[in-house]
């Protein structure tokens, strides 16, 4: 009887590592920045522009969780934050709030940065919790902590990943080959660990930052749709047109 | 001794679903990527000062897993060697290929980040493990061996067989329902119990209200079936202990199980109170499974006291090797003993 079992089962556990052993290879791992880059820049520096802006949040935003660690006893004695997040006020203004051009620049085709965003596993939580990648741009995920972690990509249109980093100092690097805003990640070993990034095909994007001010440099003469999202608030579209080296102001205001 | 260690298998399969609960309820699922390995090493030599956070359900319920599959595979193994029961034997192999196929469901929904079906599948298809252990320990027991004739035949009620593999379809169709519920995230899609968003029947529907409602609505069917099947047995077989016992068992997991599933709603999914209402449907199924093969213990071979011909004619021809070894021991109390 258990050679009548045995050679079905190694069959099916066979098939299954070659499917996993495929669904790893087709993941972009280790394959920095393939995506080809335009071979000039179309932005004529003479005549580019900035927008320049702050994000307000009007309202008082809910108090901070306190988020339990006891979970993992390294997170209990070095986390950064043993609160949420989510709401980053400073003075007024809104932080982590992503801005990017969501419509206007065309077919232009700019060129990709070889220098990696990284995203760092520190603390227990991800630093920074949000920011923005170009398409094609390497991605790195490190992992700082003494303690196991999995960084678990969630996207709707790039390639999802879930890859374990179990000791301090381990990287993981990667591209992302579609534009989408915004993919989250998420770690499962620590619930409360979150992150979200804009992939985009262009270079205009910011992250609100103190006094929730952001600024997006460079842009060619045009008219532009801006967007700012939010993890909870959402989104709002704002529309600028821009003159060869003028330098406009938008302002976004979140209400809770 | 087979019929303890068949039940020790099913009261283990039942913590493993436990287990399983815990897993979904913490989100656990993806907290370790790989399979069969955990973080690169061997299932049983990853270090235990490395469980932290949701690794600590995920890892637990894998080692669990390995214990109950390796159980399942010395119960077969036993059931081959010693069962005289072709069925019997059967019904081990049943229970391997099933265990083997949920350990394989459970890495395939780990490396493919927990597609809805494979997820599903993998719920659903533990709790046929659980009813198929339990059928084991039944058929294995003392009591069946000896057809429950303390009290005289057993009887043959056509009816009560009928009601109580409706009532058994009903629970495990509300378990699928339950599984997919779980696993599309729609377990809170209707925010308020008993009513749905204030009204008898949701205002506005999307898919995942749906699903919701549709596990509501499952739960009254069902426990309308448990009621009738319940009824049945106590209005018609009240002197019946081994139809009687599962019958009040039956009543008070469901009462149990509607409280939990409230209590899941209320509680905006409680992990300990979500993973028991995981555990206690298979509870339930596997009752309604006790219940439906007791119902049916007139059809099977080696009844005392045989009271219809088609039963012994049925009997004789269909399991030889059953008769053979009441024959050898003399006794058909004595075969389950020696069973």
């Amino acid at each position: 009887m258990t050679f009548r079992i045995h050679s079905p089962v190694l069959a099916v556990l066979i098939t299954s590592a070659v499917c996993g052993a495929c669904g790893e290879s087709a993941q972009p791992a280790n394959a920095p920045a393939a995506t080809a880059a335009p071979t000039t820049n179309p932005v004529d520096p003479a005549t580019a522009g900035n927008i320049t802006g702050s994000v307000k949040l009007e309202g008082t935003p809910p108090a901070a969780d306190t988020i339990n660690l006891s979970s993992d006893d390294y997170c209990v004695k070095n986390a950064t934050t043993k609160t949420t997040k989510v709401y980053v006020v400073d003075g007024g203004g809104l932080q982590n709030v992503f801005v990017y051009v969501k419509d206007g620049l065309g077919n232009l085709k700019f060129p990709v940065p070889t220098t990696p965003v990284v995203l760092d596993q520190q603390g227990c939580w991800y630093t920074p919790r949000v920011f923005g990648i170009q398409v094609g741009q390497p991605f790195n995920i490190v992992n700082s902590d003494d303690t196991l972690h999995n960084i678990h990509a969630l996207p709707m249109s790039n390639r999802e990943f879930n890859r374990g980093q179990k000791l301090k100092g381990e990287k993981y690097q990667t591209v992302f080959t579609v534009p989408e805003v915004m993919l989250p990640f998420k770690c499962d070993v620590h619930r409360w660990m979150n992150a979200w990034v804009g992939v985009v095909a262009h270079p205009f994007y910011a992250v609100s930052g103190a006094g929730g001010t952001f600024e997006l440099k460079g842009l060619p003469p045009g008219t532009y749709t801006i967007e700012a999202w939010h993890e909870k608030l959402g989104t709002q579209t704002q529309t600028v047109t821009l003159g060869a080296k003028e330098s406009k102001p938008v302002a976004f205001t979140f209400k809770i | 001794m087979r019929h303890r260690f068949a039940a020790l298998v099913a009261a283990s399969t039942a913590v493993l679903i436990f287990a399983g609960g815990l897993v979904t309820s913490t989100e656990s699922g993806l907290s370790v990527p790989d399979w069969p390995t955990t973080y690169g090493y061997s299932m049983f030599t990853f270090p235990l000062s490395k469980m932290v956070g949701g690794i600590k359900y995920e890892h637990t319920h894998r080692l669990i897993a390995s214990t109950v599959g390796f159980l399942i595979v010395i119960l077969a193994v036993w059931l081959w060697r010693a069962e005289p029961r072709r069925w019997v034997r059967r019904l081990g192999y049943i229970a391997l290929a099933a265990v083997i196929t949920q350990g394989v469901l459970g890495g395939i929904t780990v490396l493919y980040y927990l597609p809805d079906p494979i997820s599903i599948a993998h719920a659903s298809l533990a709790q046929i493990v659980f009813s198929l252990t339990m059928t084991i320990a039944i058929v294995t027991s003392p009591g069946w061996m000896g057809a429950y004739s303390t009290r005289g035949a057993p009887p043959n009620d056509r009816l009560l067989q009928r009601i109580a593999i409706v009532t058994a379809a009903a629970v495990y169709v509300q378990i699928i329902i339950g599984a997919t519920m779980r696993h599309t995230g729609a377990g809170l899609a209707i925010p308020d119990f008993p009513l749905a968003f204030g009204h008898l029947i949701p205002p506005n529907w999307d898919e995942k209200i749906a699903i919701h409602f549709a596990h509501r609505v499952g739960a009254l069917i069902a426990t309308v079936c448990v009621l009738a099947t319940t009824g049945h047995v106590i209005y018609h077989h009240r002197d019946r202990t081994e139809l009687v016992r599962p019958s009040i068992l039956l009543l008070a997991l469901v009462a149990t199980q509607v409280t939990l599933g409230a209590l899941t709603v209320l509680t905006r999914k409680d992990v300990l109170i979500n993973s028991l209402h995981v555990v206690t449907g298979g509870c339930v199924l596997a009752t309604t499974v006790v219940l439906a093969l007791r119902a049916h213990r007139a059809r099977f071979a080696g009844v005392l006291n045989a009271g219809s011909k088609e039963r012994d004619a049925g009997s004789t021809q269909q399991d030889p090797a059953y008769d053979r070894s009441l024959r050898n021991t003399g006794a058909i109390r004595a075969a389950g003993d020696h069973a």
